[in-house]
């Protein structure tokens, strides 16, 4: 069942004549994991402010088309209302976090104590989600004395223990190392398992390839392709368009180009690539 | 302008010590990848070179300056360090202003700054965005404008801190195009940074650290090519690298071209 439901969404800043959001339709299922790529200035972040409601509620603007998500309508909705469904990690944490508090534990508990949450309960879930993405060693510490790295897990777990049924997160892994990456994205894949939907805008394709149930490739404000990784992420219409592409699938078509890879479909994982390679080595 | 560093260790006034005696000596003209995971101190180290930090004990030379003995603004005719968020570096009132800020402050006379800015803009595919105010740019185009502004100071080594984070291929493909004409210049470049497939296919040198420590230092095929000791500092070898791997080729692959040379075999 559909729990966003984006009908020909329209959307301008405001001050400005171009639409940043063209005629968008889309339609993500409950417990989809999607990924939104695209150039700089595709229209990522503005999508994710749409279905986080911070457009039009925050940004004003003119917003035209209808945005649902978990049966409510955006117009219709205050910004209290739709954060009780929908949870937005910026792509700057340093925007996110409040200013209000001296702790990270504090820090994670300010969306719940706005929500009215008991005490017990709040520890309760601050702890639980610290322990997922695995900030438990930075309870004690200033959000602001963190690195770049550590400052965007602590905006993935300020979401998270709002216990959102829609999480959408703006490149949250633009300042962690690999390893830091591999492990968030093994958090928010968790989170898609236990049925939270997941709408995450990133660069990373290697990750996308891996995790990801769907692929959404916006361009100038509107839709190209929409389906499923391994279309989606070796269609030519990508690096014509300045998106970017991950190794494997570009060392392919090179070597298509050559002759040195005949498999019909190009690879968008190591393990694919690998497998390709070799069954042309065996020939 | 060679850059020789001696046993240098640094500890933070919260008794952090996120150096612990690093040596190093870069010739003029190289092009070093510094990558480690976070916290492993690259941002401690390359801060050491324009002097915004100073050794705890040991010593920071570049050229014949001690680092000690010359204030930021002196090393900065000498290194100039572009930051990885361009909004804690961009001010001026327009890109014009902003690149043209370096030169005048170094000292150049109006027709060399021109000049020198002239060049930086056209480098970095600003030339039609003089007038604009940075904040109106979008994150993509005020990266090139932090950039910009460091290269019109012409200095002889040039540090960027995280250059892709946050950028799209289009852009990755520009500050490429930067890094090579630098080199071609003959310029110093040392980079920080977490994108392992970039460093691969633009340095020459990688140095891999860790917990203020330097753990490989070498040629970029040879320091990659240790995918044991690079995940003790959260660093994946580049996906072309991990593909040669896999498909046996003896040789360690950084690059497209050597992946094709070496499928071909």
């Amino acid at each position: 069942m559909a729990i966003v439901n984006l009908q020909n969404v329209t959307y301008k800043y405001p001050l400005t004549d171009s639409p940043a959001l063209q005629n968008i339709n889309l339609q993500v299922n409950e417990g989809e994991f999607v990924a939104i790529i695209g150039p700089n200035g595709a229209g990522k972040s503005t999508l994710c402010y749409t279905l986080a409601g911070f457009v039009p509620h925050f940004f004003k603007g003119e917003l035209t088309g209808t945005v649902e998500v978990a049966g409510g309508e955006s117009h219709n909705s205050s910004l209290s209302e739709w954060v009780l469904n929908v949870g937005l990690a910026f792509q700057n944490p340093f925007n996110q976090i409040s200013g209000a508090k001296y702790t990270v534990f504090e820090e994670l508990a300010f969306g719940l104590e706005n929500i009215g949450i008991p005490r017990q309960e709040m520890k309760a879930r601050v702890e639980e989600a610290m322990k997922l993405t695995g900030i438990s060693d930075l309870a004690d510490r200033s959000p602001y004395s963190l690195s770049g790295g550590q400052q965007q897990r602590v905006a993935l777990t300020s979401i998270l223990v709002m216990q959102p049924k829609v999480l959408v997160l703006d490149e949250p892994t633009s300042q962690m190392d690999p390893i830091g990456t591999r492990e968030v994205f093994g958090v928010i894949r968790k989170m898609a398992q236990r049925g939270m939907t997941v709408i995450l805008a990133e660069h990373k394709v290697e990750w996308i390839a891996q995790f990801a149930d769907r692929v959404i490739a916006l361009k100038d404000g509107q839709i190209l392709l929409d389906d499923i990784p391994s279309e989606v992420l070796t269609s030519p219409i990508l690096p014509a368009n300045g998106f970017g592409i991950s190794r494997y699938t570009s060392i392919a078509r090179k070597a298509q180009e050559m002759g040195l890879w005949n498999k019909d479909r190009l690879p968008i994982t190591l393990d694919q690539a690998v497998e390709g390679f070799f069954n042309e080595g065996r020939k | 302008m060679n850059i020789e560093i001696k046993d240098l260790h640094f500890t933070y006034p919260t008794g952090l010590e996120a150096l612990r005696g690093i040596s190093l000596s870069i010739e003029p003209g190289e092009q070093v990848a510094i990558v480690g995971q976070n916290g492993a101190g690259k941002t401690t180290l390359v801060k050491h070179l324009n002097g915004l930090l100073q050794p705890t004990r040991g010593q920071v030379l570049i050229g014949d300056w001690d680092t000690t003995k010359y204030s930021v603004a002196k090393l900065a005719s000498r290194v100039g360090y572009v930051f990885q968020n361009p909004d804690e570096q961009l001010f001026s009132k327009n890109v014009g202003a902003e690149v043209a800020f370096g030169p005048r402050n170094l000292g150049y006379n109006g027709d060399q700054a021109q000049a020198l800015v002239k060049d930086a803009l056209a480098l970095t595919e600003l030339s039609n965005k003089t007038e604009t105010n940075p904040y109106d740019l979008s994150a993509t185009w005020r990266k090139m404008v932090a950039i910009a502004s460091i290269i019109s100071m012409d200095t002889a080594i040039v540090i960027f801190d995280e250059p892709t984070t946050g950028q799209d291929a289009v852009n990755i493909a520009r500050i490429a195009n930067v890094i090579a004409e630098l080199r071609k210049r003959g310029k110093t470049v040392i980079t920080i940074s977490h994108d392992i497939d970039f460093c691969a296919e633009n340095f020459g040198r990688v140095i891999a650290m860790s917990q203020g420590k330097i753990l490989l230092d070498g040629k970029t095929n040879d320091v990659l090519g240790q995918e044991e000791i690079l995940t003790t500092t959260y660093v994946d070898p580049p996906q072309l690298t991990r593909l040669g791997k896999r498909l046996g080729f003896n040789k360690t692959v950084k690059n497209q071209e050597e992946f094709l040379a070496a499928l071909k075999k």
